[in-house]
């Protein structure tokens, strides 16, 4: 089996298996030491008061507001979708979130929630988390959402596939969920907690963007651990390499396990030494979160009132 | 040849550990006659933060025990207080007891601890009530916890004092952030130890040394702090504590409100009381 290439020079005209592993082989190696370092030292800046204000108003409009458990209803994506709009009601100067993100069977009422408010619907699609189906009921189940409505689809990739070394499927699915996507932005999620070294997080993060990624996405939030700095590093500089190799350009999402305004913090830090001012708005960098938000919130009230804040006056979902 | 002392560093208690203060201040604590007894951790606003936090998280699992359960574990400080009185002792009189007042001082502390140590299964007793109400309904209040109490330890005695104000705010299954004795901060800091092994969970009890005035705004503008005693506060801290209090309608003990140290009351004033109707004939 052999297909086009979906829009890159880094790969030949013919993509075949052995190219493809060739390809795979080419990434180069990373160094965990040289990680870890590096985002011990960036997590040590300090950031002044007024920056803050700034960079907490950008984390909110950076963020997919999500929620993906088995006990959602509509009711509370309803709820959630009105928290997205206008996240602290008693305060009109806190910007809206970028998207909502959600399970398929939620995408309408998103829809209906946030129609005319200009936020993005997201959904999980390929049988998130797991992936694990056959591709053509991957491919169905994007186009049905896309159907419905959302605009952003987050799809998992196969990581049993990945670290059998089967790269070829692994491309071709997230290539046909490009495809069936259509002009929905596609978010790939690596699942970076289930890739056991930055070496694979790095290859994994190259193939999916050759296949068409618009956004590489760290973690479903389902398997620990989730979103790390050193893999956020890692993913960054992969794509930098990739813009730097091809001239396209790829966004960055961290999801799970980014909880507090302090780590938030820390993600924009390693986001802009590394790709820079140009990757720093929301069409190039997103946060999925649950909780972070109500802490952003305390945060921001803390700043304007000097008093800290507690959760008994800040929304739940 | 003499051996080399070995000198303890004193750091702060905050969820059942004793980190050193993130801003990585201490102050020198003194004895009687102006010598440096010791350099105490000088907590920040941020350990204040961090403190209540951890309250908060261990609130509603220490409320959740049952109040019997709650007066196990009071009665174990006072028996692990028991164990550690020699070292009371010697802190006190460092600081100008004489060894009477310290052994006195100490004896009354674990005695107050013991007679606390009661109350946990018997104040909703006597605070709890059946009200009569013109409908076919049974009406029954209860009290229980507030929330996080800040709890400003007084000056003098610094033992006494600490257990007077810590003990009764303890019982219904509130949880303290507890500002020590500023200018005698050294049996606060035993007795940590003595709570860290004592079963008394992590957060339950957190104590911060430090400047009174530094600290005081912060606790008291706090959002996510319900109650505050402020027994040991001077009077321009009082006001303080009531100003920020305001805006969260924290309940604050004022020191000089006339509630005796070993009372009750003492537990009432850190408690809501919680009213339910149930049909009654059903």
């Amino acid at each position: 089996m052999t297909l086009a290439p979906a829009r890159t020079s880094i790969l030949p005209d013919r993509i075949t298996t052995p190219t493809l592993r060739t390809f795979i082989r080419g990434v180069t190696s990373v160094d965990e030491v040289g990680a870890a370092e590096r985002v011990a030292a960036l997590s040590k800046r300090s950031i002044k008061r007024e920056s803050k204000r700034a960079a907490l108003d950008l984390i909110i409009r950076m963020m997919d507001l999500t929620t993906l458990e088995g006990k959602d209803t509509p009711g509370k994506v309803i709820q959630l979708s009105a928290k997205a709009v206008r996240p602290d009601p008693t305060d009109p100067t806190i910007p809206s979130v970028a998207a909502v993100c959600v399970y398929p069977a939620m995408v309408p009422y998103v829809v209906q929630a946030t129609e005319g408010t200009g936020i993005h619907v997201a959904s999980v699609a390929t049988y998130f988390p797991s992936g694990q189906v056959d591709t053509k009921l991957k491919v169905q189940e994007t186009r049905d959402v896309v159907a419905a409505g959302a605009d952003e689809v987050d799809m998992v990739i196969d990581r049993g596939a990945f670290l059998s070394g089967e790269y070829f499927k692994v491309f071709d699915e997230v290539r046909r969920t490009k495809e069936a996507a259509g002009d929905a932005h596609l978010k790939v999620i690596l699942e970076t907690g289930e890739l056991e070294t930055l070496d694979n997080v790095r290859r994994a993060s190259m193939l999916a963007m050759a296949a068409g990624a618009d956004f590489i996405k760290t973690s479903t939030g389902k398997v620990s651990p989730a979103a790390k700095l050193d893999v956020t590093l890692v993913m960054l500089e992969a794509i930098r390499d990739f813009h730097d190799a091809t001239g396209v350009k790829v966004g960055m999402k961290p999801a799970g396990g980014v909880r507090t305004s302090k780590d938030a913090m820390k993600y924009l830090l390693v986001l802009n030494e590394t790709l820079g001012e140009g990757w720093m708005t929301p069409d190039w960098f997103r946060f999925g979160a649950s909780s972070l938000l109500n802490d952003v919130l305390m945060q921001i009230r803390w700043l304007e009132t000097g008093r800290y804040a507690s959760p008994d006056y800040f929304t739940k979902d | 040849m003499s051996r080399l002392d070995v000198r303890k560093t004193y750091k702060l208690y905050i969820g059942g550990k004793f980190p050193r203060s993130e801003s990585g201040r201490s102050y020198p604590a003194l004895d009687k006659d102006g010598e440096v007894l010791a350099r105490v951790a000088q907590g920040s606003r941020k350990d204040l933060r961090d403190a209540v936090r951890i309250a908060r998280g261990a609130q509603s699992s220490w409320a959740g025990r049952t109040g019997y359960n709650r007066g196990q574990i009071l009665y174990r400080i006072a028996e692990t207080l028991e164990d550690r009185s020699g070292t009371f002792v010697e802190q006190l009189m460092a600081t100008g007891s004489t060894k009477k007042q310290a052994t006195d001082e100490v004896a009354a502390a674990i005695d107050r601890m013991v007679w606390y140590a009661g109350w946990p299964d018997k104040f909703a007793q006597i605070y709890g009530n059946l009200n009569p109400v013109a409908g076919p309904f049974f009406n029954i209040s209860s009290p229980e916890a507030t929330g996080v109490v800040g709890v400003i330890a007084p000056e003098q005695p610094g033992l006494l004092g600490l257990v007077s104000r810590l003990a009764p705010v303890l019982v219904p299954g509130n949880t303290v952030v507890l500002l020590a004795s500023e200018s005698n901060p050294m049996p606060a800091i035993t007795f940590t130890e003595v709570l860290d092994t004592s079963d008394v969970p992590g957060g339950v009890v957190n104590v911060l040394t430090g400047f009174k005035d530094e600290l005081i705004p912060f606790l008291a503008d706090h959002m996510d702090v319900n109650a505050i005693d402020a027994g040991g506060a001077s009077s321009e801290q009082a006001q303080r504590v009531q100003e920020g209090a305001v805006h969260n309608v924290k309940r604050v003990l004022l020191p000089g409100q006339g509630v005796a140290e070993q009372s009750p009351y003492r537990i009432a004033a850190f408690t809501e009381t919680k009213t339910v109707w149930h049909p009654k004939g059903v």
